[in-house]
């Protein structure tokens, strides 16, 4: 991969990764948990209704939809962030 | 030594701290059904508040006599599919009968409501096309997306706007756009905004389907549902329902105007690889069917016990869903008095559901109650005495959204049945004749 366009990249994941820190901050007492490896239903103590609430949230925040079979293969943080890089990359 | 049920393990554990204080909600056993809105539990006479049984038409004399003329006449089961066996005469006529009613081109039956919004969701979205639901949708919704190999996008609930975003991202994307949204919702008793969501519907030139399980029968003129209160049948494309609230029975049936619709049955699963409804029920779902047109009288005292319950229970200080409906919800935040609640109503003898997460909206605890046009005033204002008293006992109510009259009354040595439900508060109360406005 050309390594300018590898910069861009990580520059996109590190800014979407630090959005939802920052969503995910508002929801959880313990923000110290949060980081990329950080299982998002088995580690921060969020039900399912709030991680839905938190979904609707970052879909305004990158304005993209995140359909149902997306969100089911995401399981950590990361993985999140490389679905909405993957999905903002398919909206362009 | 392990088990395959070991991954239930902590649903086990729930299960056994909700049992602890008392009854399971999930097991409720009636020992006799009295009427539509009586039951024996524990050898003690029960008010039933929790049935959808909106117009009390399980025990109809004339549903009653119809299902036995067919047992008698055309056996007990159909044993089969109608793709692999056959379809009976009854069949034919209820899709009829259906389709007149909504005065639409054509009607599938199905053999539940659950099934009716699986079998025609997941077919009605193919592969290369997009589901659009509300986020608090009936588990029949949900399951229908995972059986459908459509993209599924869900929208926040009732909030057309965020529908609209939505679809707006997906304008230029190739493949058809179906929206799924609920007249009723089925835990807090709150409605679709639906004029707004046709407006949506049509600058985007998306299908629209409602499920109309919680207001055929109870909402119109004509019983027609939510569509039909607010003029926008035609601009509906696919209406799903049931049989198993207002009907009194059990079956499921889509119905549209659109031509071309019975190709469905050839591709919906759920349709095709299960057995048909039963002569019985058919004949008894036809006999109640063509009586909801004409069923104003028993709508109009429906509403009016909603009501009484509703303004009832709001005066008495308790928080409850945001519109005035058959279904009146208690909104709790804490599991363990809403459990002593629910069980306490059953000691005093009357049936509520107890509604737990993630089944419900926000993590709420909901006492949830269903209204029948069968209810007595008086069953009702028991409802709501003993409703109030607990509530008092166990701090989730202090009235201050009452009048103090109504407390006082309620504290006093021998309150009159009625007195919760009939004085004047300080809130807004909803009127019985109006069933959509919203609180």
């Amino acid at each position: 991969m050309n390594s300018s366009l590898s910069t861009q990249n990580d520059d996109g994941i590190k800014a979407i990764m630090l959005e939802i820190q920052n969503q995910l901050r508002s929801r959880t007492s313990d923000s110290t948990k949060i980081g990329p490896q950080t299982n998002i239903t088995r580690d921060l103590g969020l039900d399912s209704l709030a991680i839905m609430d938190f979904i609707f949230d970052l879909e305004d925040s990158f304005d993209i939809s995140i359909p149902m079979e997306r969100i089911a293969e995401v399981q950590t943080i990361s993985d999140l962030a490389q679905a909405i890089a993957i999905l903002q990359k398919e909206a362009a | 030594m392990s088990s395959i049920f070991d991954k239930f393990a902590s649903l086990q554990e729930q299960h056994a701290a909700l049992t602890a204080a008392g009854k399971s909600p999930a097991e409720i056993r009636f020992d006799e059904i009295i009427s539509p809105t009586e039951a024996m539990l524990d050898g003690k006479r029960t008010i039933l508040m929790g049935t959808n049984n909106y117009l009390g038409m399980t025990f109809d004399e004339e549903a009653v006599d119809a299902a036995i003329t067919a047992l008698k006449t055309e056996g007990t089961g159909t044993t089969g599919s109608r793709i692999a066996n056959g379809s009976y005469n009854g069949h034919e006529a209820l899709e009829q009968e259906l389709a007149d009613f909504y005065g639409m081109r054509s009607a599938i039956l199905f053999s539940t409501g659950y099934q009716a919004n699986l079998g025609a969701i997941s077919a009605l979205a193919g592969r290369d096309d997009y589901l659009l639901i509300d986020a608090d949708s009936h588990a029949s919704i949900y399951d229908a997306c995972r059986l459908s190999d459509a993209q599924v996008i869900r929208f926040r609930h009732n909030d057309p706007q965020n529908l609209a975003r939505k679809l707006e991202r997906l304008k230029d994307k190739p493949g058809n756009k179906l929206v799924v949204i609920e007249s009723i919702y089925s835990m807090l008793g709150d409605m679709a905004p639906l004029k707004e969501f046709i407006e949506v519907k049509k600058k985007y030139g998306a299908y629209l389907l409602i499920d109309e399980a919680h207001s055929l029968g109870v909402m119109g003129e004509k019983g027609r549902g939510l569509c039909e209160h607010e003029g926008a049948e035609s601009d509906i494309d696919f209406v799903t329902g049931t049989f198993s609230k207002s009907i009194g029975t059990v079956g499921g049936f889509l119905v549209s105007d659109l031509p071309g619709m019975d190709i469905i049955r050839f591709v919906s699963r759920p349709y095709m690889f299960t057995a048909s409804p039963p002569p019985s029920v058919v004949a008894s779902a036809r006999k109640t069917l063509s009586r909801i047109a004409g069923a104003s009288a028993l709508r109009k005292k429906l509403w009016e016990n909603a009501a009484q319950l509703y303004n009832g229970l709001q005066a008495a200080g308790f928080e409850l869903g945001p519109t005035l409906s058959p279904i009146v919800a208690i909104r709790l935040k804490d599991a363990e008095k809403a459990i002593t609640l629910w069980n306490g109503l059953l000691e005093a003898g009357v049936y509520t559901n107890l509604a737990l997460p993630p089944a419900t909206p926000f993590g709420w605890y909901l006492l949830r109650s269903s209204i029948s046009a069968a209810h007595t005033p008086e069953q009702i204002a028991l409802a709501v005495e003993v409703c109030t008293k607990i509530g008092l006992e166990l701090g989730l109510t202090t009235l201050s959204n009452s009048n103090k009259a109504n407390g006082a009354a309620l504290n006093g040595a021998s309150p009159s049945p009625s007195s919760a439900s009939t004085e004047a508060t300080d809130t807004a109360q909803p009127e019985a004749d109006e069933p959509a406005a919203r609180v």
